[in-house]
């Protein structure tokens, strides 16, 4: 007998919390000891990495070698501390979002303020890229339009807490702002065309065949602790995921910093070279990498003479458009819309690069 | 008792599959676990985000990996629903 409502599993954990009183403060007492050790590594890497490389290991501030070495030890701790603290405060966010919610909220708007609505909730909505098709499938299915669920699907990776972190500890509070602010132009304008191309014979026929049990969309019932245990847990998944990617990213980062020379990128991927970007975009959509690792990459570009609209636009087709969504996808959608999805958002980020590079 | 591990395959699922496999070891319940991955039939219970976990045909959890503390609750309840069920 198939049940109607979906239980949440937090219902069963939040009973075990409230039972041992204990552990509440012992969550709260590690918690706040995590902080400090994070506040304290944090203010004395800069000290550490200089004193590892130079009085340590001995090497030469002006040296190739030096000058890499120095870079990735200070680096890699700092871009992983920042990672860590900023899981953890979008783990908490996106403990008070479900997708069941998410869809109840989007279902029958209509197009421009469900687009809109559509971008913010794919940025808080926790969600997998290996659960596109049945979330793809449970939005239209409950009357989310089509523009509206590819809104969703676009702004989910495209702005990504991982990359945002990153930009703000290797650029500054403003390049993170110009990222989430784009990408989510993106995203919204993008399905807005969908939507507007009216593409829902695109759909694969046995989508609507499809005889959905109905969720409810009742939020989970969460206590503080047991939020904070959904942020930690969050940190846990994602720094365990994504530390080799970082550490490749800003591996690769270092030896660019070190070793090639100043301005050498600028010929072809400075201002000057207008096909540069979306020679970039191409570039990027095939190539996969988690964010963590391709934002170093991204730094050590633009410290070479990259023009930063090119770089930027760079990074969002890397993590933006990524094949193995793209393949999943193909299940529940033909060529011709898979084709619109992937173009549309193509010469999006391909038109963000270029105003990035005029005005920046 | 028969469990459902929903989901195409990823690694989050298989993570989910492995604790519920470790779980039901521990308890030593009579249970069989399959894990379904065709999307039609993922589609028949009320699920949005994978993975979904499925006892006795009642989807219990739903988008997250729950830790093998939450998936041993999940199924004690389901065994006292059981039990219950059995009674009557």
């Amino acid at each position: 007998m198939k049940q109607d409502k979906a239980c949440n599993c937090s219902a069963g954990s939040s009973g075990i919390a409230t039972a041992n009183r204990p552990n509440r403060l012992k969550l709260f007492v590690t918690l706040g000891i995590g902080f400090a050790v994070w506040l304290f590594l944090y203010l004395v890497l800069q000290r550490v990495a200089n004193s590892l490389t130079y009085d340590v290991f001995r090497l030469e501030p002006s040296s190739h070698l030096g000058s890499s070495v120095a870079f990735f030890l200070y680096d890699a701790p700092k871009v992983i501390l920042l990672l860590a603290m900023v899981v953890f405060a979008v783990g908490i966010i996106r403990s008070f979002f479900t997708a069941e919610r998410t869809r109840q909220i989007l279902a029958g708007k209509r197009q421009i303020v469900g687009n809109v609505l559509a971008g913010g909730l794919g940025v808080v909505t926790p969600f997998c890229s290996c659960s596109a098709v049945p979330l793809f499938i449970g939005f239209v299915e409950a009357g989310v339009p089509l523009g509206v669920t590819f809104t969703f699907l676009i702004a989910a990776p495209m702005i990504n807490e991982v990359a945002l972190v990153l930009l703000i500890g290797l650029f500054g509070f403003r390049i993170g702002l110009i990222y989430v602010a784009t990408g989510l132009a993106i995203a919204i304008v993008a399905g807005w065309v969908i939507g507007k191309l009216k593409m829902e014979k695109y759909i694969e026929g046995w989508v609507s065949e499809i005889q959905m049990a109905q969720a409810s969309a009742t939020a989970p019932n969460m206590t503080i602790e047991d939020r904070i245990r959904y942020g930690l847990n969050a940190v846990r998944d994602i720094v365990s995921k994504v530390w080799p990617y970082v550490l490749i990213g800003i591996g690769v980062g270092a030896a660019i910093h070190g070793y090639v020379p100043a301005g050498v990128l600028a010929r072809f991927m400075g201002e000057g070279a207008w096909w540069s970007v979306p020679a970039a975009v191409l570039i990027g959509v095939p190539m996969y990498s988690n964010a963590a690792g391709i934002v170093p990459v991204v730094q050590a570009l633009i410290e070479k003479g990259a023009a930063l609209g090119t770089a930027l636009a760079f990074m969002m087709a890397v993590i933006g458009l990524s094949l193995p969504e793209t393949l999943i996808l193909r299940r529940v959608l033909k060529w011709q819309l898979i084709a619109v999805f992937l173009g549309v958002v193509a010469i999006g980020i391909t038109i963000v690069g270029f105003l990035f590079n005029a005005i920046l | 008792m028969k469990i459902k591990v929903l989901g195409p395959g990823c690694a989050r699922c298989h993570r989910l599959e492995q604790t519920v496999k470790d779980v039901v070891k521990e308890l030593a319940v009579d249970a069989s676990i399959e894990e379904v991955k065709d999307v039609k039939k993922i589609m028949a219970y009320p699920i949005l985000t994978t993975p979904g976990l499925v006892v006795n045909e009642e989807l219990v959890c739903s988008g997250k990996v729950p830790d093998k503390a939450e998936v041993t609750q999940l199924i004690v309840n389901a065994l006292e629903k059981q039990q219950r069920g059995d009674r009557k």
